[in-house]
């Protein structure tokens, strides 16, 4: 009975610690996102909040925390209440089954405890998968609840452009999976030990090159980010779904789409670029520093997951809108039978050159 | 382990899974909840009306049915069972052989064969 | 302990299910049955079957009701403001269907011990048919150690394999007739 009571607290502290990380990189991530792509616009971002414009998150939380809620008539007010915590929920909870530093257990108060990964369950990338599909309903809602015409458009071509792309995320990772073995992304970032040639992104018997690509511009499309914003771009349809939100609600949103950001890069890290192990086994700390290997890990893993949001926002800074047609055609076309061949070769592949 | 602990074990991984939708679920509720007794509140008729450039909205918010939604929700459902297949598949490739590969790449070809039709019927275009 | 979750699962499943049917706006309707989906998930967990938990929510949650949900927003349908005046017919129907519950559950034999390595499911009498399905997929090896998805793909790919082919063709032509019927609307209306 303690021993569970001890367990439960320690998960507890694994969450609040998460979440709060999550969402300060959330907040930091929208000044980063504006200051990266100031300089690569030529000019400097935000810099009137605080020293380099470091406090602006902060600002724009608290307007948005103080703002008027304002629901519109014949709004249905209460799957308006619904669809950001919809939208957000699904978002953080994907963090818990990803493995932010090595498979260690530690003792604590008598109890094994693992303290870099809040749940190894086996079924670890498809309980995310499962997560995402309904973070598509978020969006679906808010734009039906809103009771105006664009945000209806809006919300019902996001959601089409959601379900498209997450075939292909789910086409990209099999690659992954038939080399590792298992779902749990425990054992498939322990799959990749070693040197950087040991990670899927390189590995033998076939480098899942294409599906990392397919999974990454999928999930750029999944996470509605430029150049697949037409949903919420802000010349189209107003603002999509979001036209009639304000206020907390619509930080709500916001929130979700920069913590889907941040977990499409922690699986993408923990599945193509072998998660928290360093590229080479003399760049993480050993020998007299050993017993620090597990911060060497969590910094490689952070510094992969900065990587990969970096990308998305050269990504923004760079490339022009996709128009919906486009959108849907690159998606079913061109990702779907590159997905699948991959696929194919990688079975064909792991059958004549089985991994050990 | 016996049963009864690989049992616990097993349970005991979905606890914190549980504890952290909890979690989210309670983060969202409260906020909103704080954030409704904080704000100000002045509903006027203005700014309850949708937003349509400025003009006043002219007709109800709906529309008749575009087709292409149903057909791409279709599509969606029917791939996604297929990829759902998948996915014991990957996990014990190593064990069945090769007859677990012929056979999967029998089911690929159908699922392909089922695609083209699907684009040579155009059901994949977006107009 | 278990039983604690099994209530809670079952509870809210036969609640959300009565809500479907009962509540007039099409769209709480769906969001009943969404949330009906995440405690069947729940209970396929407790029963060690987390692969067909998570597949239960990306198929059913993900995928279908968001048909579902797409048809309906695009329909515009309005509440249901009749309500059916069939009455007698329905608590008859009702009566029966409930005489019929009562007595399995008092005179039904309890299911078979499903795994030989011990471990044991809430085996209420309620969870019976569940029990059985997963029973027949999963074969006798519902233990801890080797996961639900294992067991699944070392059956499927194996000793069930005909049936997964015949699956594959099953899909090709529910892919087919979708395809025919939207394709015909699409044509009607031009």
């Amino acid at each position: 009975m303690v021993e569970v009571g001890i367990k439960m607290a320690f998960s507890l502290a694994q969450i609040a610690v998460v979440m709060g990380i999550v969402l300060l990189t959330v907040m930091f991530l929208t000044l980063a996102e504006r200051k990266v792509i100031g300089w690569m616009q030529d000019r400097m971002g935000p810099m009137e909040v605080g020293p380099y414009g470091i406090l602006q998150p902060i600002a724009d939380g608290l307007k948005l925390f103080f703002k008027e809620d304002i629901i519109p008539a014949g709004a249905n007010k209460f799957i308006f209440s619904l669809a950001p915590i919809l939208a957000l929920v699904p978002a953080l909870i994907g963090f818990a089954v990803i493995p932010f530093g090595p498979n260690m257990t530690v003792e604590l108060f008598g109890v094994q405890v693992k303290p870099f990964v809040i749940s190894d369950i086996n079924i670890g990338i498809l309980y995310i998968l499962a997560f995402t599909s309904i973070g598509a309903y978020g969006i679906i809602l808010g734009g039906w609840s809103s009771n105006s015409k664009y945000s209806l458009l809006g919300g019902l071509r996001a959601a089409a452009q959601v379900i498209s792309y997450e075939l292909n995320v789910g086409l990209a990772i099999v690659g992954v999976l038939l080399l590792a073995g298992s779902l749990s992304l425990v054992k498939i970032t322990d799959a990749q030990t070693g040197w950087f040639w040991n990670w899927f992104i390189f590995a033998p018997p076939f480098p899942q090159i294409f599906a990392f690509v397919v999974y990454i511009i999928s999930s750029v499309a999944e996470t509605n980010r430029l150049p697949f914003d037409l949903p919420e771009a802000e010349s189209e349809l107003v603002a999509g779904f979001f036209t009639e939100y304000s206020g907390m609600r619509f930080a709500f949103f916001f929130l979700a789409e920069y913590a889907n950001m941040i977990l499409v890069s922690c699986i993408a890290t923990s599945l193509f670029l072998g998660g928290w192990n360093a590229p080479a086994p003399f760049l993480q700390f050993h020998g007299s520093l050993a017993h620090l290997a597990w911060l060497s890990g969590t910094i490689w893993f952070a510094a992969k997951v900065y990587f990969f949001l970096f990308l998305f926002f050269w990504l923004r800074a760079t490339l022009p809108r996709l128009r919906y047609d486009q959108l849907m055609r690159f998606g079913w076309k061109v990702m779907l039978p590159i997905a699948l061949g991959n696929i194919l070769i990688t079975s064909i592949a792991a059958y004549l050159f089985p991994r050990g | 382990m016996s049963g009864s602990e690989l049992l616990l074990d097993y349970l005991a991984r979905y606890f914190p899974v549980l504890l952290f939708i909890g979690v989210a679920l309670a983060f969202g509720v409260v906020t909103l909840a704080i954030s409704y007794l904080v704000q100000p509140k002045y509903p006027e008729t203005e700014k309850l009306s949708p937003y349509e450039c400025g003009s006043e909205p002219f007709s109800d918010a709906r529309m008749p049915f575009p087709v292409r939604y149903y057909i791409f929700a279709m599509l969606f459902v029917i791939f996604d069972i297929e990829v759902i297949f998948l996915y014991p598949w990957a996990v014990v490739f190593d064990n069945i052989g090769l007859i677990g590969l012929v056979e999967m790449l029998v089911f690929i070809g159908l699922f392909v064969v089922a695609y083209v039709y699907a684009w040579r019927k155009g059901a994949l275009e977006w107009d | 302990m278990a039983h604690l979750f099994f209530f809670y699962f079952a509870g809210v499943i036969v609640l959300t299910s009565i809500l479907v049917v009962a509540l007039r706006n099409p769209i709480y309707s769906a969001l009943s049955l969404l949330i009906m989906f995440f405690h069947v998930a729940g209970l396929y967990v407790t029963l060690h079957a987390e692969f067909l938990a998570a597949v239960q929510i990306i198929v059913y949650a993900g995928a279908i009701l968001v048909l579902y949900l797409f048809v309906v927003m695009l329909l515009n349908l309005k509440r249901e403001e009749r309500y059916h005046a069939q009455f007698p017919i329905g608590a008859l129907l009702g009566l029966t269907i409930v005489t019929e519950v009562l007595l399995l559950a008092f005179h039904g034999s309890s299911p078979p011990e499903p795994a030989p390595s011990g471990t044991s499911t809430p085996a209420t009498n309620g969870v019976t048919e569940v029990a059985g399905v997963t029973d027949a997929v999963a074969g006798p090896a519902l233990s801890a150690v080797e996961g639900n998805t294992e067991t699944i793909g070392e059956s499927l790919y194996t000793t069930y394999l005909f049936p997964f082919e015949v699956a594959s063709l099953i899909l090709l032509v529910a892919m087919i007739g979708s395809i025919v019927l939207a394709k015909k609307d699409i044509f009607e209306q031009q």
